[in-house]
């Protein structure tokens, strides 16, 4: 008989194996494109020098650490629905890949702003709530290790998930209160008159795609392995029961 | 839930109840704090405000794991999840008794302690209500990270590492109110949003808190 | 190289700091992927 306590993990593993290569290869040519571009064949912006190609690598890892934290939000509310394990693996799965995204960002963030600014860091709202995140994260991660049984952890961490997302809202509102900063508004937004100039735009933008397929390829093959970690210790308590 | 809350008032009070050690740690925090930066009176007073409230705020902490653990290891808090009290009455009583028990003392402390660091004249007033309003969504949320470990041996740093985030923004607006107010400025806009926080904490936490109790009793 | 100025070392050490972590993260993925199936082969052999 079998373990799988759903069609889903079983169909989950068989149907993404076959995708991952090719995801991570996608991501390979956008990032490997986009930053060769960006590196090379771009020029220094006028006031920030070479430093300015410190953005292909920074916007998009704080784009990811933020939409991490969202998607994870999502697959947790999918769980506390609809009870798919492959969602809240998919959750567990996504959040070390945040908490890198969100050093990268942060580490950028500050090799950036010594030249730019003088300072390695600055308590301005951005930054601020980028630094909440990230414990956010470290939380998130930390009670889904702290708890044995899984389902309870799911919903535990789901919970803390949601609970997690409102106060971080209300944290960036709070930061923005408190010190007004002097991080620069959003340069990238759908309209394009707001838009850095296009010159910078293009590769930023194959970057951005890289660093969305790099995750969607790391987030499969994590959840895979989550999905196979769940069955082999349901393996093993049915084992030690018999 | 009436009857829930005076049980754990009562045992908050009793010897070994731990009611006078958050008091107790809440003023050895701040005494602390001129070892740490000087004696100097006009650094003591530019800090004061945040340094109270950081220090009630880490005072809170630190009984907030009594708040499940004991029912929890006694079976108390099972036979509760039984009950016809819907869990989330259980958390708001739970938390309520927190408050009563810790809060509210750290609050009524504070302009004591406030003197020790020679906070200004006008922040007496604000530093009161500000912890006033403010710390019993710290007693909210404290309960809320209370009830996701509790099933987890050791779990206080834990705890405090779930927690502490989720106090910034109360952190934020209390200790700007009291900063507006000792400089003479109108603290209208944080006490607001000091009490909108707490509003929201105590309307949509014991739904979470009752979610996290039933997780971890299943 | 283009010509990074007076930045040079501020580039180049974002773009070294980030490849760190991205590439360790990939590693890691990968190599706790293959050891986990290698584990689940062996305890489906013999439990399964």
């Amino acid at each position: 008989m079998s373990l799988w306590e759903y069609a889903n993990p079983k169909k989950f593993v068989a149907t993404t194996t076959p995708v991952i290569p090719w995801v991570f290869g996608a991501a390979l040519a956008c990032l490997g494109l986009g930053l060769v571009w960006g590196f090379f064949f771009t020029p220094d912006d006028f006031r920030q020098g070479a430093t300015v190609k410190i953005i292909y690598l920074h916007v998009p890892a704080a784009m990811m650490a933020i939409n991490i934290w969202l998607m994870m939000l999502v697959t947790s509310l999918v769980w506390l629905v609809r009870r798919h394990h492959v969602s809240a693996l998919a959750a567990r799965a996504a959040a070390p890949i945040g908490i890198v995204m969100t050093l990268i960002a942060l580490w950028t963030g500050a090799v950036w702003g010594q030249p730019m600014w003088g300072t390695w860091w600055a308590w301005d709202p951005r930054l601020t709530s980028f630094l909440i995140l990230f414990l956010f994260y470290l939380g998130y991660a930390a009670l889904w290790t702290a708890i044995e049984d899984p389902d309870t952890a799911a919903d535990l961490t789901s919970v803390l998930c949601m609970v997690g997302s409102v106060f971080a809202v209300l944290s960036r509102y709070a930061a923005n209160f408190w010190n007004q900063g002097l991080h620069q508004p959003a340069t990238f937004s759908l309209d394009a008159e707001t838009n850095i100039a296009p010159v910078f735009w293009y590769p930023a933008l194959l970057c951005m795609a890289g660093f969305v397929l790099l995750f969607v390829a790391l987030v499969l093959l994590r959840t895979q392995t989550e999905i196979r970690v769940r069955r082999m210790r349901a393996l093993v308590a049915r084992a030690a029961r018999t | 839930m009436k009857a829930l809350l005076l049980r754990d008032l009562r045992l908050a009070v009793r010897a070994g109840g731990g009611f006078g050690l958050g008091l107790a740690f809440f003023l050895i925090v701040v005494v602390l704090v001129p070892f740490g930066v000087g004696p100097e009176a006009q650094v003591l007073s530019r800090i004061a405000p945040g340094i109270l409230w950081v220090a009630a705020l880490l005072a809170a902490l630190l009984s907030l794991d009594r708040i499940f653990a004991l029912d929890h290891e006694d079976g108390a808090l099972a036979l509760l999840a039984t009950s016809p009290l819907p869990g989330e009455a259980i958390a708001l009583a739970k938390a309520l008794a927190h408050w009563i028990t810790t809060g509210l003392p750290l609050t009524l402390a504070a302009p004591a302690l406030g003197v020790l660091l020679n906070m200004a004249g006008p922040a007496y007033g604000y530093l009161l209500v500000s912890l006033l309003i403010g710390t019993p969504a710290l007693s909210m949320i404290g309960t809320f990270g209370a009830a996701l470990t509790v099933g987890v041996r050791r779990g206080g740093l834990l705890m405090s590492l779930l927690v502490l985030p989720l106090y910034v923004p109360t952190l934020i607006f209390g200790a700007e109110a009291v900063q507006r107010g000792a400089d003479g400025l109108s603290a209208a806009t944080p006490l607001l949003m000091l009490g909108g926080i707490t509003a929201g904490c105590f309307a949509l936490l014991p739904f979470a808190t009752a979610a996290a109790l039933r997780a971890n009793l299943r | 190289m283009p010509d990074l100025g007076d930045y040079g070392v501020y580039v180049l050490s974002a773009y070294g700091g980030a490849a760190v972590l991205l590439i360790g993260l990939v590693v890691q993925s990968v190599t706790r992927a293959r050891r986990v199936r290698a584990e689940l082969e062996e305890v489906e052999r013999r439990h399964g």
